[in-house]
């Protein structure tokens, strides 16, 4: 007789039963508890961390890299600044703080701040369950309403109940930015003998022009599935107009507003005649992003549509490499690109130090940090900033891209905040669309079911 | 736990000294629940506690932080009408011609070719073909991500013998009609190591004389192995099929690192989607419940192999 085959008797059946009862005990009680709404704290005596004995502070983030390096920098350049703070630094790759944020910031002891991504997936579920603290007052006494603009904290701001984005109380904070636009190999464009494009129609022929000449016009890989995203958004950017779009993302007019719009559909086929006519990378859904990163880095692709994030990897004062934003349909017409805020800092709820978590985050955010943090190949968006910049790199071009996108408030958020599960529902319905699977129609059609689904469950 | 031996139950009875209840040889008695506890509390503290709790939470609708919503069974409802789920079960279904169906197929054949001939050094193969089951999968996956590449071996070694056609231009993971496949190719090469193992360990076990009386018999080496190989595998078979099948349907590893379900939902499996649920999407409830079915279909399925092998034995 062999083990497997016991389930098969009655006493299968009767521990069946024993489950089903069991199954009834438990469903007794609901998961999650009970969640108390979280009020703004008093605004702060004194600015700075108080001098009330040792205080340890637990900072969860994600930067690894250049940027991480800088970040152990600062934190033990604040310890010495307020001698009676400890820096405990948990860090965690972007998945791993995804995936671990939640169960430690919702246990008894969680961490004092944390770098957490907007949208409802991240930072508006935590809103939600009020496990992170109302930044408000902290803004006031530090002046950070005034060093970045309205925009990069309306991507952190949520009402209290976690149910409207974009407005309301202020949650996380940062003063650096992202940008998504288009790198340009200068050697290559005067090769091809080709001008940095002023229309999208200019743009177009750029593309064609290279495709021609045999180059690769845009280097791509896709089989990480979010550079889709990046390629579809700066396209969308220039056919629909910002405020739908940021409307869209924000939810802000609940199911009124809706993906299949005849704006994106354009965008959708414009996308599908690109990857039809051989603009991106030969096999670019099996390439993966870093190798075409490497790639474009060592001089292959005319073009790489990507964020400000590659500049690092390019090297800060490379001066063969240029940025553009993707140039708007009218000539003259203000920029408009995706981007925006970078990973903003929050504090719990149940920090017991919330005085000095707010002294960190102003810190990790000064005029000091920043320049740092530039030379790491980060994007800042206060006032006073670029000082350091050398005119002429690529570094140069991208903040001064940003600024400009900024000013005309042209930043449009990263589409997948706009529900839990539109990155997954995106970049599939982006992999299937360049692979010629569905047509541009189909594509909006698929991602606006996932758009009303959340929309309704709102309701 | 239900058959002490008879021995021990009559001497319990002659060394009490005093005459107690008289008990039957074989008859159970209440001390052997103790001898099971140590076991049985660790098994419900790590098993059956966080079932119920998952039971629980799949009646939920639960982001994982804030306090949940009662739903019933809205859950389990989803099941049938998700597109998602039900392509994610039909890749399993496909998954499973690989990681199940022709791991047996070779299996069978190599160990039938085997038990007839004797090899020199067979330990050395059995080992060699027992290595992709050792290195766990996320290692060789890497190996397995080039070799697939659109530039990788595979796509060289075919463009170089003129069949370049049939190479897609997007490798081997990145194209929607072979990202499937591809996945269970490799799966394939780590199970069929382990079939082969205990076949041939079952085939040893078969007397010498069976085969000897076969071919007195005049049985070629076909009726041979129907004859005598087959039958004599048969528990073999029961457990390697049990395993491989609940194996593929619990498929999560190679697709989290060869495609991440991609590209669009091709590769997309039930594991992939109780996880992606659980820990990207903040769906707790929905994953629990998906979760439990997918125990319950393993359940069945596993009860539906026994019965069918058991029946076989009978007949």
């Amino acid at each position: 007789m062999n083990a497997v085959s016991s389930i098969a008797g009655p006493r299968f059946r009767r521990a069946l039963a024993l489950l089903a009862l069991l199954a009834l005990v438990g469903a007794a009680c609901t998961p999650g508890g009970k969640t108390a709404q979280v009020s703004v704290p008093p605004p702060p005596a004194a600015t700075g961390v108080p001098d009330t004995g040792p205080i340890t502070l637990t900072i969860w983030d994600q930067e690894s890299g250049p940027v991480g390096k800088v970040w152990d920098q600062l934190n033990s350049e604040f310890e010495a600044k307020y001698t009676n703070v400890t820096i405990k630094r948990v860090n965690r790759d972007f998945g791993e703080l995804k995936t671990l944020l939640k169960l430690a910031i919702s246990g008894p002891h969680p961490p004092d701040v944390v770098e957490a991504n907007q949208g409802w997936p991240d930072m508006g579920q935590l809103v939600k369950a009020g496990l992170l603290l109302p930044l408000d007052n902290y803004a006031k006494a530090y002046g950070w309403n005034e060093r970045v603009p309205a925009t990069v904290l309306a991507v952190s701001s949520w009402t209290p109940d976690g149910k409207q984005f974009g407005t309301g109380n202020l949650f996380g904070y940062t003063s650096m930015g992202e940008i998504i636009g288009v790198y340009y190999n200068k050697q290559k464009l005067s090769d091809l003998g080709l001008t940095i494009p002023t229309t999208f129609d200019e743009f177009e022929q750029d593309l064609a022009a290279a495709k021609q000449q045999g180059e690769v016009p845009i280097m791509f890989g896709n089989n990480d599935a979010f550079p889709g995203i990046h390629e579809y958004a700066v396209i969308q950017d220039q056919m629909a107009p910002v405020s739908t779009l940021t409307d869209l993302i924000f939810g802000l007019q609940g199911s009124t507003l809706s993906f299949d719009t005849p704006a994106n559909v354009q965008a959708a086929t414009t996308l599908q005649e690109w990857s039809q006519k051989g603009y991106f990378t030969p096999g670019f859904g099996g390439g993966g992003y870093d190798t075409a990163v490497a790639n474009f880095a060592k001089g292959q692709g005319l073009f790489m549509i990507t964020g400000n994030w590659i500049v690092a990897n390019l090297g800060a004062d490379n001066r063969k490499y240029g940025f553009f934003l993707m140039p708007p349909v009218k000539a003259g017409d203000p920029p408009v690109s995706t981007g925006g805020a970078g990973f903003p800092l929050a504090i719990s709820a149940g920090s017991e130090h919330a005085d000095a978590a707010a002294a960190y985050i102003d810190w990790m955010n000064s005029d000091h940090a920043s320049e740092l943090l530039v030379q790491a190949g980060e994007i800042p968006l206060h006032t006073g900033a670029s000082s350091s910049i050398v005119p002429g790199t690529v570094l140069a071009d991208v903040v001064n891209a940003a600024t400009a996108v900024s000013e005309a408030n042209g930043v449009v958020p990263y589409e997948d905040w706009a529900t839990p599960t539109f990155y997954d529902s995106l970049t599939a319905a982006i992999q299937e669309l360049m692979g010629m699977r569905i047509t541009p129609q189909q594509f909006v059609s698929n991602v606006q079911k996932d758009y009303s689904d959340f929309q309704k469950s709102r309701a | 736990m239900s058959e002490l031996p008879a021995v021990v139950a009559s001497r319990a009875v002659a060394d009490g000294g005093r005459r107690r209840r008289e008990r039957l040889p074989g008859e159970p008695r209440r001390i052997g629940y103790l001898y099971i506890a140590p076991a049985f509390l660790l098994f419900a503290a790590f098993n059956l506690v966080p079932l119920v709790q998952g039971i629980n939470v799949s009646l939920y609708n639960w982001d994982g932080i804030s306090p949940a919503t009662w739903v019933g069974f809205a859950n389990y409802g989803e099941f049938f009408t998700s597109p998602d789920i039900r392509s994610g079960y039909l890749h399993v279904l496909i998954l499973m011609i690989f990681y199940s169906f022709l791991p047996i197929i070779i299996g069978l054949f190599l160990a039938a070719v085997m038990s007839r001939i004797r090899i020199r050094g067979l330990t050395f193969f059995r080992m060699l073909l027992f290595l992709p089951l050792v290195i766990t999968d996320v290692v060789t996956a890497v190996a397995w991500i080039w070799i697939y590449d659109a530039t990788g071996p595979l796509s060289t070694t075919l463009k170089a013998v003129g069949l370049g056609h049939f190479v897609p231009s997007a490798g081997w993971l990145g194209d929607f009609n072979t990202a499937l496949p591809a996945v269970g190719v490799f799966g394939m090469w780590g199970q069929f190591g382990f079939c082969l193992i205990l076949f041939l360990a079952g085939v040893m076990k078969i007397p010498a004389t069976l085969y000897e009386a076969a071919r007195v018999d005049g049985a070629n080496a076909v009726r041979e192995f129907f004859a005598v190989t087959l039958p004599g595998l048969r528990y073999e078979l029961q457990v390697v099929l049990v395993l491989t099948v609940i194996g593929t349907l619990g498929t999560f590893d190679e697709i989290y690192v060869l495609t991440a379900g991609g590209p669009g939902t091709s590769t997309t499996v039930p594991a992939y989607l109780v996880w992606r649920r659980a820990f990207q999407t903040g769906q707790v409830g929905s994953a629990a419940a998906l979760g439990i079915i997918l125990m319950l279909i393993i359940f069945a399925v596993t009860y539906g192999i026994n019965r069918l092998m058991e029946r076989g034995a009978e007949t």
